[in-house]
């Protein structure tokens, strides 16, 4: 009840600044135009099959991920201006406060999927195959930002203040960018790709592209043949350890 | 039967004992000054009263509640003003009450009445839809306040409610303070500024290096330091005459004696030295004096 509150004040906060969000979708569309169209010429998928069709999973994965540092973000605000201590001292539960946080998250980049898929779609993106496949993969990557939520959270509250959002840039960019989201492992140096395909970020991807019946630039190995099972574990896992981190964070500025 | 009891509160930060040994007693009703200089321990003493941080020793109850082992039911007590106005800037200050409200567990329709009420009372009717970032820093404040007091609390912590506000937001969150005391809720305030003390609360723990070093009432704490000062000043042999009753003298030859036994010798001592003192005046301690006197005496010890 008092999450959905919360989550309340968040979409409040889009009809109050529509900007922001606006802002947010237009960089994923932007970064979508770049890759697709300006490096895209450049790049041959392994295995066959149109590189938009490879690349738009992999942005739909990146921007979950990057969704972090709003997450992060709007915790490190919210401690700074004293709003963190105000709801700790009102008889609310610290999982009220984190939950309306997931919930404002989460919706949010539920808006970003669809203005990204609607955009993909507009630019000659095609999904092969069928709905259920094509909304599993839209839950596997709602799953992934889900993770991610909690390690945002858990930055949020460790690194009060304005370093919370030089944290994680520092943190996602590389993260972001050594996965198979944008180009495929195979292409990689051996050992780089051995690196990528084993982020999170490249299971979820992967197995994005395996759903919507995209190319998945793998022609073998681990993550070709158990990206749905990797892209489920692999969230699960971060939950498991991000979520007693979050906790204890937050039960660390009684301190 | 006291509101807010502290009794032997301590809380270490490393080295820093930020609480040691605080002991604080409030009454119902009372708007009580903590005064202290920056790092005396005022802001932690809220704190820890708040239900906020763990002590490391002492036991508390505000509102006949244990903090450490029914915050809860202190929290539901409570109203806590922190240094910062921590209110949404980008919702309306309608919508923020109207979020506290329901996060304190009011239903729709009460949450509304309450913002309403509240909005009213400080003076933000006419700014209730607008953007909190577009209001000054006093509506800001105000706002803030009010989002304390939706539950109507026994207690309200204001920590330095003031600071940085100009000296009209200042009388505004004042004029409210004084209303709220009225109502009767007791205000826990913690100040920096002496006539801020001087002016609302009816007592004052002075507080240095984590305890109350002294407590009464604004009047109390001043004859503390002594009695009455009569200043004057002299055209010739300012010095001289300083010395000979035992006072000082400032670069204007303005003399400040501290009454301690009858004006009169004083006037006597004048006379005999052939003085005639312009512009002379009888004025009680400043708390500054006050405040000054107490600290001094606690760093010598």
């Amino acid at each position: 009840m008092n999450a959905w509150i919360l989550t309340r004040r968040e979409l409040a906060h889009w009809v109050r600044q529509p900007w922001g969000p606006v802002f947010g979708l237009l960089f994923a569309v932007m970064l979508l135009l770049v890759f697709g169209f300006l490096f895209g010429g450049a790049i041959t998928v392994p295995g066959g099959g149109a590189y938009l069709d490879y690349l738009l999973p992999g942005m739909l994965a990146l921007t979950m991920m990057f969704g972090v540092e709003s997450t992060a973000l709007a915790m490190a605000n919210d401690a700074r201006r004293g709003i963190t201590d105000r709801f700790r001292s009102m008889p609310i539960g610290s999982t009220s406060v984190a939950f309306g946080r997931v919930g404002a998250d989460l919706a949010n980049s539920a808006a970003e999927l669809l203005v990204l898929i609607a955009g993909g779609l507009a630019i000659g993106w095609r999904i092969t195959s069928d709905p259920a496949a094509a909304a599993l993969a839209v839950l596997l990557l709602l799953l992934l930002r889900f993770s991610v939520l909690w390690i945002g959270i858990f930055v949020g509250l460790t690194f009060r203040g304005d370093g919370a959002t030089t944290a994680v840039q520092v943190l996602v960019w590389p993260i972001g960018f050594l996965s198979t989201a944008i180009v495929s492992a195979e292409t990689m140096p051996a050992w780089l790709g051995t690196l990528a395909a084993g982020n999170p970020l490249s299971a979820t991807a992967t197995a994005a592209r395996e759903l919507f019946g995209n190319p998945t630039g793998i022609t073998g190995g681990v993550l070709a043949e158990h990206a749905v099972w990797l892209a489920v574990g692999w969230p699960l896992l971060l939950t498991a350890v991000f979520v007693p981190l979050s906790a204890r964070a937050y039960r660390r500025l009684r301190n | 039967m006291h509101t807010l009891i502290a009794q032997g509160l301590r809380k270490r930060y490393g080295d820093l004992h930020a609480l040691d040994g605080f002991d604080l007693h409030v009454g119902p009703g009372v708007i009580h000054g903590l005064l202290g200089p920056n790092g005396a321990g005022k802001t932690t003493a809220v704190k820890a009263l708040a239900t906020l941080i763990d002590l490391d020793g002492g036991t508390a109850r505000v509102a006949g509640f244990d903090v450490r082992t029914q915050a809860r039911q202190v929290r539901r007590s409570i109203g806590l003003i922190g240094q910062n106005a921590a209110v949404d800037e980008i919702l309306g200050g309608r919508q923020n009450l109207v979020m506290f409200g329901r996060l304190y567990g009011l239903g729709k329709a009460d949450a509304r009445a309450r913002a309403d009420d509240l909005l009213a009372t400080f003076g933000l009717a006419g700014a209730a839809d607008r953007a909190v970032s577009t209001y000054s820093g006093g509506m800001r404040r105000r706002l803030d306040i009010a989002a304390g007091l939706i539950l109507t609390p026994a207690v309200l912590f204001l920590d330095e409610p003031t600071t940085g506000l100009d000296p009209r937001g200042r009388n505004e969150v004042w004029t409210g303070v004084r209303e709220i005391a009225a109502r009767g809720t007791t205000v826990l305030l913690t100040t920096q500024y002496l006539d801020e003390a001087d002016q609302l609360a009816a007592r004052i723990s002075v507080v240095d290096h984590g305890k109350v070093i002294a407590e009464g009432s604004p009047d109390e704490l001043k004859r503390r330091v002594g009695g009455d000062r009569v200043t004057f000043t002299v055209r010739e042999n300012a010095a001289e005459i300083a010395r000979r009753l035992g006072a000082e003298t400032d670069e204007d030859s303005r003399i400040t004696v501290e009454v301690t036994t009858d004006l009169i010798d004083v006037v006597r001592t004048l006379d005999g030295l052939g003085a005639r003192p312009t512009d002379l005046r009888l004025r009680r301690p400043t708390l500054d004096e006050v405040f000054l006197h107490l600290t001094a005496k606690e760093s010598v010890r």
